[in-house]
């Protein structure tokens, strides 16, 4: 039996539910204790609120439970008889989208709930598109307090429907869409005997079984240089480790190599790590790799195969979220840029549209992207950036901005495609 | 409108075979030996550490001698094998330890052929930095800050390791895995720094630092998973021993020379192991009979309370004592 690891990124407001429906999960399998639901009980009291608002359980910031509101992101942690989940809870107003885009850069699914009476509102249809834009490949849609709809197929149906013809212009690879009632917990844990006529799975049972072995690009071979191992002792005199983590494909010990920017080729001698060498190194394997020939490789190089390299530019076209308060992104504005394991500068070029995204429109106008905002804006780096487009690979398709005066991260970006 | 928990856990006691029952989940991960999920977990926390090695001039790892600093400590010397580490260990000691978890510290910095630095409590009491806590509740765990940040500052560390986890606290499951401290070491969780992907951001001015806790991802659970699977030592009192202990504010208390028995607290032997080791006046032990590290991975999977709630009178001052001494600067 193995236990995987899946990431999951939800969010939502106050109202439709959220809570309760985590809180259930939580419960039911056995990951809330005993301890934090007294703490929460008694919170709960002092704030005067009647019922036990499970949000206090990981409301944990002062400034958050006298405002009765989530500002962070929240993670949570619970674990299955298959998997071990972690939650990345994220507020769902519209002034948090930079938390959301927190959340769900290293989601493999995304949780999004709506109320069946009130269908799919402005709220979801952005979470949804964060999701897409962010690369996340599962979705899943719960459509929540069927209970307060009788129970109606045709309620379900027509959320579902709109739901599905709003994702047809997303990228959306894996939708699920689940009837539920958090409260009574229909279809949550186990399948509801008030629905027979939805033959889908329960949430949990979806959580368990969605296939995400696949998720991670295992076709182009990609290791950007993290450190560089010397030990210069007795035993290991002549050793030279290139340790990093595989972002995307696999490598074996024999395979031909090219390291970039050099275009050196070499042979991959061994890879190692400290519980002894191994016979192959997967995206996500944190490994370090010897090369056949003494080559100068440094910190931000990259390790790719000859016949299949990333593309080589410092020109990028990307999509740019956009998450400082105190600045706004404009053309000729400069930053630090922090991709793989390496940092540049990038200079601003032309913001080629910033997006709506409730409506999906272009404003092609835009001059600036400003907190929140997303848009679409050319870049040019200090040096050339080894990239695959965001959507064929989240490791070397995504980027920080890092603001040179005050060292905040100002954005989180996604390339497209070099910029021509 | 949320409804009360008990309300909606009644409201369908039928769940099916998707309930589960974590002990024997626990048991049967065990069995399995070799976890996929701790193998993420293991990976993730190696990329953070040779990324804080690669971009940092003086980092330092904070080792208390407790599981969680020792898996961490495992973590690095498996991150730069089969270079040494490539940074000293720093141990803030309250000077109220546990013996045997001493012991084990210096068992374990010589294996390594580490480079130890210790920062005293008492040493800043010594010199007037802090004025030790008085009367028979006394404990150094607040004082720890002020030796914390004051070492920080004299070896001119940049960034600090330390291994606290989400799940342990809910301030702490607010907390970036790069953490920025400003000039005074304050953590300000308003404003903290976007992170995304494994995108980790340690830009800083001079006199400013970042605490990096690698571990963030892990529960205890996981911690007990990973100590069964890679064979790591502990000190002996995470395991079950006999001892003798008192109660005081629901919690067992270990006799020692640093606390004072008050009126009605009878010392009495019992079977006890520590969940967690801190400073040894307001660590709690609990009442085990596990002294293996599977009956230890057993017990931890059916617990219904948390190891803080369990086991450190520290957390009870009040619903944000953890935030509130982060702000400060506290680990």
């Amino acid at each position: 039996m193995t236990s995987e690891l899946l990431r999951i990124a939800t969010a939502g407001s106050v109202d439709d539910g959220k809570s309760t429906l985590i809180g259930r999960l939580l419960y039911d399998t056995k990951s809330i204790l005993a301890d934090q639901l007294d703490a929460v009980e008694a919170a709960s009291e002092r704030m005067g609120i009647d019922y036990v608002n499970l949000a206090l359980l990981t409301d944990g910031l002062r400034a958050e439970r006298e405002q009765g509101i989530t500002i962070d992101v929240a993670h949570r942690y619970f674990a299955t008889h298959r998997r071990k989940i972690i939650i990345a809870d994220t507020p769902g107003h519209i002034q948090y989208t930079r938390n959301m885009v927190t959340g769900a850069s290293t989601a493999n699914l995304a949780l999004v709930l709506v109320d069946v009476r009130h269908g799919v509102v402005e709220q979801s249809r952005r979470h949804a598109f964060i999701a897409s834009l962010l690369g996340i490949p599962h979705l899943v849609l719960c459509v929540n307090k069927m209970d307060l709809a009788d129970y109606s197929q045709a309620a379900f149906e027509e959320v579902r429907q709109d739901f599905r013809e709003f994702a047809q212009k997303l990228d959306v690879p894996d939708l699920c869409i689940i009837p539920v009632s958090a409260l009574h917990g229909d279809n949550v844990v186990g399948r509801s005997q008030n629905m027979p006529w939805y033959e889908g799975p329960s949430l949990l049972h979806h959580l368990n079984e969605v296939h995400i072995s696949s998720d991670k690009n295992l076709i182009d071979a990609r290791f950007a240089v993290q450190y560089v191992l010397r030990p210069h002792s007795d035993e290991y005199h002549d050793y030279r480790g290139y340790a990093g983590t595989v972002e995307s494909g696999g490598f074996r010990p024999g395979e031909e190599v090219m390291v970039l920017p050099s275009g050196f080729e070499s042979r991959i001698s061994s890879i190692d790590t400290a519980d002894g060498p191994v016979p192959e190194a997967v995206a996500g394997e944190a490994v370090s790799l010897r090369l056949e020939d003494d080559l100068d490789i440094s910190r931000g190089d990259m390790i790719c195969r000859a016949g299949n390299r990333p593309t080589v530019s410092q020109d990028v076209d990307a999509m740019i979220c956009w998450m400082s308060e105190q600045s706004e992104l404009r053309p000729r504005h400069k930053y630090a840029v922090k991709h793989t394991s390496r940092w540049a500068r990038a200079l601003v070029g032309d913001i080629r549209y910033r997006l709506d995204i409730n409506t999906l429109s272009r404003d092609e106008d835009a001059e600036s992207l400003s907190l929140n905002e997303i848009g679409r804006v050319k870049l040019r780096t200090t040096a050339p950036l080894f990239f695959d487009p965001y959507q064929r690979n989240r490791a070397t398709g995504s980027f920080i901005l890092v603001d040179e005066t005050t060292n905040a991260t100002v954005a989180g970006g996604m390339i497209l495609r070099e910029a021509a | 409108m949320e409804r009360s928990l008990e309300e909606t856990q009644n409201a369908d006691d039928a769940t099916d075979d998707a309930t589960v029952d974590i002990a024997a989940m626990a048991a049967a991960d065990f069995a399995a030996k070799d976890l996929a999920h701790l193998r993420d977990l293991e990976a993730e926390s190696i990329h953070i550490f040779r990324e804080v090695a690669a971009e940092f001039e003086k980092p330092v790892l904070l080792c208390s001698g407790g599981k969680d600093s020792v898996v961490m400590v495992h973590l690095a010397a498996k991150a730069f094998w089969p270079c040494k580490l490539p940074f000293p260990i720093m141990h803030v000691d309250t000077g109220h330890n546990f013996p045997e978890v001493m012991e084990f510290r210096d068992n374990l910095i010589e294996s390594l052929g580490a480079r130890l630095v210790v920062a005293s409590v008492e040493e800043s009491i010594k010199q007037g930095r802090v004025a030790d806590d008085t009367g028979p509740k006394a404990s150094r765990n607040r004082l720890q800050t002020t030796t914390l940040l004051d070492a920080i500052e004299e070896h001119g560390f940049d960034s600090v390791f330390g291994g606290g986890r989400r799940d342990e606290e809910k301030a702490r499951a607010k907390e970036r895995v790069f953490s920025f401290r400003d000039e005074f070491g304050q953590w300000d969780p308003k404003n903290q720094r976007p992170e995304l992907w494994n995108l980790y951001n340690g830009r800083h001015r001079e006199g400013e630092h970042i605490r990096v806790f690698p571990i963030s991802n892990w529960t205890e659970l996981d911690i007990w998973q990973y100590v069964a699977q890679e064979g790591i030592a502990l000190p002996s009192i995470y395991y079950a021993h006999r001892r003798q202990v008192f109660e005081r504010d629901g919690m067992l208390l270990a006799v020692t020379p640093f606390v004072t028995l008050l009126e009605g607290e009878e010392p009495f032997e019992a079977s006890v192991r520590y969940r967690t080791v801190g400073d040894a006046t307001c660590t709690g032990a609990v009442e085990s009979e596990a002294d293996t590290v599977e009956k230890v991975v057993m017990e931890v999977a059916a617990s219904r309370i948390t190891e803080r709630g369990a086991t450190r009178a520290d957390d009870r001052f009040s619903e944000a004592a953890m935030e509130d001494r982060k702000k400060q600067g506290y680990f």
